[in-house]
């Protein structure tokens, strides 16, 4: 069994599984932190931005001045962004055979997967997954092709010249890989090749191996999965949480029992805890508000933003905002608001008890009703008429290159009034407002990530008791910021192996049984022998007969019967027609016994020697040696047949036979 | 015992003797008993007993067999022993073997009734009270009642098993009273009988190996050296300590707990500490042989002792520490960087031993922050005490707690992982450190101690309870930070930090949580009360946008925080530091001002918690004459009273009594005690005559709302205007007034009004009063009347005795008939 890593980052993973003559992917997370290294994608024309000044060797080559961009001390590549993708080359993915996906966010990559690489699979997700995984790709696919750019930048990729860039930009890994945002049209075809499942239901590989989705309790439809055939279970748990937040809660105890488990997308902020981030959230939104200004919240079309306007919903009236305007600017912010509604049985059991009542499962339809939330599809159109200050806007993309949010940053960053509020966790805010500085609106930082923390892991590795723990390497030293947090890491016993980008693991893991499948017709015939109480033994004569994965024991075929004579069958005549087998042997000889058996048929003079394996009983007179061992029975004599049959005789009297 | 007592008193008798009639409600008979306790403290028993020969007709009723209720059977053994106080009684009851038969083994003992512990609790209660006198010695020798005393003090419930020890402890008392030809001798092998079986049994508890027989052994002798000093205690310490000793030398030291409460018991005790009883060494070696958890107690009560040699104490200080040096040292950067804390300590080991587990970690650190703080205030704490280095522990506590610390050692991780989050080691070392504040520390100290504080405040993390704690804290370590002379502003360092503080307190304001908005404001009120008058904090604090959100806060859904808002909003405008009206951020001015924002409070708040705040900020508003209140007094009372009367909320009328109270103070002078202390004199009452004085009182109402008051249904607004109009009467008699209670018809028509006022109908109002019609009806009233009826309590009718009787008879006699009949 081996794990094939394919991505470096601990919640966005993609791995790969061999197990029992299949191939599976794990998930399919795309790295966007590459698209900080490039500038901003402006909807309007910013003269800031296309102002900025060339970047030139510290020689004063100024070759690669139209591809990179310098602003505050920062470098920046001016050119569509572009994403870093899984390794291609560690496996052929083409063999690939399934791809199972545990949340939204782990699938963005599935279009270079399913369309560049040769992939004829299958891919297995919940619905919520890919509807809302859907809404993502739209989103973004929409955010970069709105603002098309004639530029492409690969110059600063050749490796001589990397080398001689300024950080972060040299440092930045397998660039040369780096590809640009897939088509719609991609997205599409690469959806179409997702099966829907639904939480518990078994889905059968080729007849080897089993897969279940388990609810995760992190986002609507997100999963664990469970890997398993007759002998042997992986669990692989992907961004999981233990909140009370919109989704189902997680199904803890199916994890139970695991030979291995793949512990991936932990909480990104192990030290900040949601509940307080929540209320940081609330107090600086209002706190701005109160003093006229606006806040900006970048952030995805789905997940959190449901928990923050459920927040707001509770928190706006007592803190005196019921008049201030909540806009929530996405293409697919309608869907999203909506899609959220109709996922009933998905949800948390409050919510989905409110259905019947009936009442919307979120209270964001009420802040729509009452008009207090507004959604638009981008900045033109009707929110330029809408448009009120002070106001919170709801708008990606959280990495601050493209997407509406580009637009506010530009206008809003001028004033020390207003506040952006970072909740998601994938970028670092310092390096998404880099391109930004110098920036006068306050800068809050309070993410929320709801995946489980490093005591969470500890309790949870502590139920379910899985053999082995397998996760990415950031998982086993505390983070280098906080290197005496030694809280801040999995805690288990046998210590986690760890994996990292590009490796191979083979997992310490032997598969030792197989199921076979015996005819009825053929345990009909069995004779079982009772060996020990509550054991029993039966010879069997068959045929293995072994196709998709499945081993069966057939009744061997009958001897060509002489032809002419019609007699009656016989039952007799089922059983296996060998020739008659010696019968078997079990038991062991106890040598003291055995010794005085000897000498009650008139041996004398003997001598027992003690080897590694067993024991060696010398019959000195007749020049004879008998070797006991675990599983053998020698017995060495000089041509006396007689002498050699007597003993054997009185070895076997201590065996069974059957 | 009244006659009408007497006379319901068979009845009764004969309800308790019928087992058909069950008492459904036991409160009755612990009436009853304590009424007869009441009657037989007053006089005989005996004659009691020959009055009301129904009385011993109940006791000798609980002999037969029969299936009583065990509370009835417990009472009668409890009644009994109340009447067999007196010894005379105790002889007549002796005469008709009643008392063995109760208490003996022919009585309920050993019975079926046995079996419930209200029963053994009363048959143990009967003996106490019984134990008065030497032949009740006699008597419990004579019925073996001592050898059922120690079986009882394993009993299973716990108050039984309790009550026998005090019992045991009692008896041990009166035998070492000795006869009347004087105490026994000191030598203890002269002692009485009684007082040898039990000290005897005592022995063997201890040389028992079984932990509850020692406890029990352990607790009667706490008992007996808490509450008899007598010589004889010494005698039996000295005969006891060895195998006190003893016990230490097992391991691991049995009933640890209660050896601690004995020594504490012993060492407090004035005949036993002075001696030479090897009392200090037992105490040493009872610090090092117990656990960290188990000596802590012990070293406290140390430490609080009076007179106790230094190397003890030092021992038990350094016991008392031993858990903070440990954590100290597990996070020191450089060695010894402990401090004092450091030398103290021998045994690391001890401590490091409970670290493992979480549950003990927090519990000792808990035990011994609250430890420490008991002992800081007190006049014989340790000297010197290590201010600089338990401030170090209380601030790397709160690190640990908050991740923040960096230990060095392995010991350091381990604590930190456990304590990671752990609102009960913050909530007390923010305590602690608080406490600490009465003290000084070296300046860097302090910049740290600030710089945790001001941690816990900005943490999203902080539970509101710690944060309350961490402002609470903050406001101590602010008011001890050093002052130069003469200046009662905060000193320059105390002002930077304030300038952090401030944008957090801001954002505190803003929290979604109710609790969090709530003490942040209280906290700003303490702030403006403290330095309200300062420039520095002025500046800081007009600079802000707290005072806006204050204002913003009035109309904070949660009624905790709106009457905080309200306080805050009083401290505020009394300090001239709410925001103007005609601010430039408001040239609309539409902002109103605080004065009438809080009386849209008082007028319209759903809750009473607003306006209870916003009568506190207006009586003191009054007493301060604010900027807002002087301009026109009395149209502000007027408007106040007006609507404080008509105020569903008694506390708020309650406080408007206390507003009306103020102003007749100020217009009229000082009330009758003025403080004694009092710098400046009393304000001479005014020369002009009381009716014209009265005038402006008249004006705003003052007597409408006060008569109002005086027949309020709840009485303490009743009792607080009685006393108003007292204190008002009083005036009237000190000043030479020359007017006569006239008796115009506007009186009749003023005592009309107020009589069907007093019967409940106040629709009519009193109308415009003239002074002298005040102080006619004032004098008419009789007031000192109604306030011996209010000081009455509302029960004090059904409380009387006849009462009680007559209701247990009414109970049962109309049980079956009118079950519906709550009374």
């Amino acid at each position: 069994m081996k794990l094939y890593c394919l991505s470096g980052h601990p919640t966005l993973p993609c791995n790969v599984l061999k197990f029992k003559s299949t191939t599976i992917m794990l998930d399919c997370g795309l790295d966007m932190t590459s698209t900080l290294n490039f500038l901003p994608l402006p909807l309007v024309q910013s003269p800031r931005l296309s102002n900025l000044p060339g970047w030139s060797l510290k020689d004063g080559n100024a070759f690669l001045d139209k591809e990179l961009k310098e602003c505050s001390g920062h470098v920046f590549v001016d050119s569509v962004p572009e994403f870093c993708l899984p390794e291609t080359e560690l496996i052929d993915l083409s063999t690939v055979d399934v791809i199972l996906i545990s949340n939204y966010h782990c699938m963005m990559a599935l279009p270079y997967i399913t369309e560049h690489t040769g992939f004829t699979g299958t891919v297995y997700a919940t619905e919520p997954t890919v509807q809302i995984g859907r809404l993502l790709m739209e989103e973004l696919v929409n955010f970069i092709e709105r603002v098309p750019k004639a530029q492409s930048a690969s110059l600063w990729k050749n490796k001589d010249i990397q080398r001689l860039l300024p950080s972060p930009l040299k440092d930045a890994v397998e660039v040369s890989t780096w590809r640009r945002c897939y088509t719609m049209q991609e997205v599409n075809s690469a959806l179409s090749k997702i099966q829907l499942v639904g939480y518990s239901q078994k889905i059968e590989l080729f007849g080897a191996v089993q897969v279940t989705p388990l609810s995760s309790g992190y986002a609507l439809g997100s999963s664990n999965w469970i890997i398993q055939s007759h002998y042997e279970k992986v669990s692989y748990v992907s961004g999981s949480s233990l909140l009370t937040t919109h989704p189902q809660p997680m199904d803890q105890a199916s994890l139970k029992n695991s030979d291995v488990l793949i512990l991936t997308g932990l909480t990104q902020i192990p030290t900040a805890n949601p509940d307080g981030m929540v209320g940081e959230f609330c107090s600086n939104l209002a706190l701005t508000v109160r003093n006229g200004g606006n806040v900006l919240v970048p952030c995805y079309p789905s997940g959190v933003i449901y928990d923050l306007l459920e927040c707001l919903y509770q928190y706006i009236d007592s803190a005196g905002l019921s008049n201030i305007p909540f806009y929530f600017i996405s293409p697919v912010a309608n869907s999203s608001l909506e899609f959220s509604q109709i996922f009933a049985e998905w949800l948390c059991h409050n919510k989905q008890t409110k259905v019947y009542l009936p009442e919307p499962p979120f209270p964001h339809a009420e802040l729509i009703q009452t008009n207090k939330l507004k959604h638009y599809p981008s900045l033109h159109g009707d929110f330029s008429s809408d448009f009120r200050q002070p106001c919170v806007v709801f708008t990606g993309h959280p990495s601050l290159r493209f997407g509406d949010v580009v637009h506010f940053m530009e206008l809003w960053g001028k004033s020390s009034l207003n506040t952006v509020i970072f909740t998601e966790p994938d970028f670092s805010y310092l390096e998404a407002l880099a391109p930004y500085q110098p920036l006068a609106m306050k800068c809050i930082y309070c993410p929320i990530d709801t995946r489980l923390n490093f005591i969470q892991v500890s309790k949870l590795l502590k139920e379910v008791q899985p053999l082995h723990v397998v996760c990415p390497e950031q998982y086993t030293q505390p983070p280098p910021a906080q290197s005496h947090r030694m809280d801040l890491m999995v805690d288990c016993q046998p210590p986690a192996m760890s994996y990292r980008r590009a490796e191979v693991l083979a997992l310490p893991f032997k598969r030792r049984y197989e199921k076979i499948e015996i005819m009825p017709e053929l345990a009909d015939a069995l004779v079982p022998m009772e060996i020990k109480p509550g054991i029993s033994l039966a010879t069997v004569s068959a045929v293995l007969h072994t196709k998709d994965n499945k081993h069966v024991l057939q009744p061997p075929p009958r001897p060509a019967q002489p032809t002419g004579g019609k007699k009656r069958k016989r039952a007799s005549d089922d059983i296996p027609d060998c020739k008659v087998l010696k019968p078997l042997l079990s038991g062991s000889i106890p040598v003291e016994q055995f010794v005085q058996t000897l000498e009650k048929h008139g041996f004398s003079d003997i001598k027992v020697e003690d080897t590694a394996k067993g024991h060696i009983v010398l019959l000195q007179e007749a020049e004879t040696l008998i070797q006991i061992e675990e599983d053998s029975t020698h017995i060495i004599c000089d041509n006396d047949e007689m002498l050699r049959v007597r003993l054997r005789d009185l070895v076997l009297k201590f065996l069974q036979k059957f | 015992m009244d006659p009408e007592c007497s006379q319901l008193l068979p009845a009764l008798c004969a309800v308790l003797a019928d087992p058909r009639q069950p008492m459904a409600d036991d409160t009755c008979l612990e009436k009853l008993l304590d009424w007869f306790k009441t009657i037989t403290e007053a006089g005989s028993s005996l004659l009691l007993l020959q009055e009301n020969p129904c009385l011993v007709e109940l006791l000798c009723h609980m002999l037969k067999p029969q299936d009583l209720s065990s509370r009835v059977l417990s009472f009668s053994l409890r009644l009994t022993g109340v009447f067999a106080a007196q010894e005379d009684c105790f002889q007549y009851l002796q005469q008709g073997e009643l008392l063995p038969r109760l208490f003996g083994e022919a009585g309920p003992l050993g019975g079926a009734a046995w079996t419930a512990p209200t029963v053994r609790s009363g048959w143990i209660q009967g003996l106490r009270s019984l134990a008065r006198h030497p032949s009740a010695l006699h008597f419990l020798a004579d019925c073996g009642a001592v050898d059922t005393i120690f079986s009882l003090q394993g009993d299973s419930s716990l108050f039984v098993a309790s009550a026998a020890g005090q019992l045991l402890v009692h008896i041990l008392g009166l035998s070492m009273q000795g006869p009347a030809d004087g105490p026994p001798s000191l030598q203890a092998g002269d002692w009485p009988a009684c007082a040898k079986k039990i000290v005897g049994h005592i022995e063997e508890s201890l040389r028992s190996t079984a932990t509850p027989q020692i406890t029990q052994a352990l607790n009667v002798l706490t008992t007996t050296f808490g509450h008899c000093h007598d010589p004889w205690t010494r005698v039996l310490w000295v005969r006891l300590s060895p195998l006190v000793a003893g016990l230490l030398e097992k391991d691991p030291v049995p009933a640890a707990h209660s050896l601690v409460d004995l020594l504490l018991s012993v060492a407090r005790s004035p005949g036993l500490s002075s001696s030479s009883c090897g009392l200090w060494e037992t105490l040493a070696q009872t610090l090092s042989r117990l656990s960290p958890t188990q000596a802590g107690p012990l070293a406290l009560g140390i430490l609080k002792l009076q007179d106790c040699p230094q190397a003890l104490r030092a021992q038990a200080f350094a016991v008392l520490l031993q858990p903070l040096a440990c954590v100290l040292k597990a996070t020191a950067q450089a060695p010894g960087a402990s401090g004092v804390l450091d030398g103290t300590v021998g045994d690391f080991a001890t401590v490091d031993t409970l670290l493992p587990s979480k549950a003990a970690c927090v519990g000792l650190l808990c035990r011994t922050l609250a430890h420490l703080e008991l002992l800081l205030p007190l006049p014989q704490r340790p000297c010197p005490w290590p201010q600089a280095p338990l401030l170090g522990a209380a601030v790397t506590l709160l690190q640990l707690c908050q991740g923040s610390a960096s230990p060095t050692s392995d010991t350091g991780h381990h604590l930190c992982a456990l304590l990671l989050g752990c609102v009960r080691v913050q909530r007390a070392a923010l305590d602690f450190l608080g406490t600490l504040s009465q003290g000084t520390g070296p300046p860097e100290l302090v910049t740290e101690v600030f710089a945790v504080l001001l941690e816990y405040l900005r943490s999203p993390d902080s539970s509101p309870t710690v944060l309350k704690k961490a402002f609470q804290a903050t406001f101590r370590w602010l008011l001890s930070s050093p002052k130069t002379p003469g200046c009662w502003d905060l000193d320059p360092q105390a002002l930077l930090f304030l300038r952090e503080l401030l944008p957090v307190l801001q954002k505190r304001l803003c929290s979604p949580c109710w609790e969090v908005r709530d003490s942040g404001l209280e906290f700003l009120t303490q702030m403006t009360g403290r330095w309200g008058g300062q420039a520095g904090f002025r500046h800081a604090l007009l600079a802000s946008e707290v005072p806006k959100l204050t204002e913003q806060l009035l109309r904070d859904p949660e009624s905790y925080v709106r009457a905080s808002a309200v306080a805050a909003t009083g401290q505020l405008s009394s300090q001239g530091l709410c925001i103007s009206p005609a601010s430039p951020e408001h040239p609309g001015g539409q902002q109103k001002s605080p004065l009438s924002e809080l009386l849209h409070i008082l007028s319209t708040d759903s809750e009473g918690f607003p306006r209870r705040a916003a009568m506190h900020v207006f009586t003191q508003w009054l007493r301060d004459s604010h900027a807002d209140v002087v301009g026109d007094t009395e149209e502000f009372v007027a408007g106040v009273l007006q609507v404080a009367s008509q105020d569903l909320d008694w506390e708020v009328r309650a406080q408007g009594l206390e507003l009306a109270l103020v102003f007749l103070e100020q217009t009229l002078g000082q009330p009758g005690s003025p403080c004694p202390y009092a710098v400046t004199p009393p304000v001479v009452a005014p020369a002009c005559p009381l009716a014209q004085a009265l005038q402006p009182l008249c004006r705003v109402r003052l007597f409408e709302f006060a008569f109002r008051a005086l027949f309020d249904c709840d009485r303490p607004v009743a009792q607080k205007s009685c006393d108003l109009l007292l204190f008002l009467r009083a005036k009237m008699a000190s000043s030479s007034s020359p007017q006569e209670a006239r008796s115009s018809p506007d009186v009749a028509s003023v005592e009309a009004a107020l009589q069907r006022w007093q019967a409940g109908d106040q629709a009519q109002p009193l109308g415009d009063l003239e002074p002298e019609v005040v102080l006619a009806v004032l004098k008419s009233m009789d007031l000192e009347g109604l306030r011996g009826a209010l000081a009455e309590s509302s029960d004090h009718v059904e409380k009387s005795p006849q009462s009680l009787l007559q209701d247990m008879l009414a109970t049962v006699g109309i049980l079956g008939e009118n079950e519906a009949d709550c009374y």
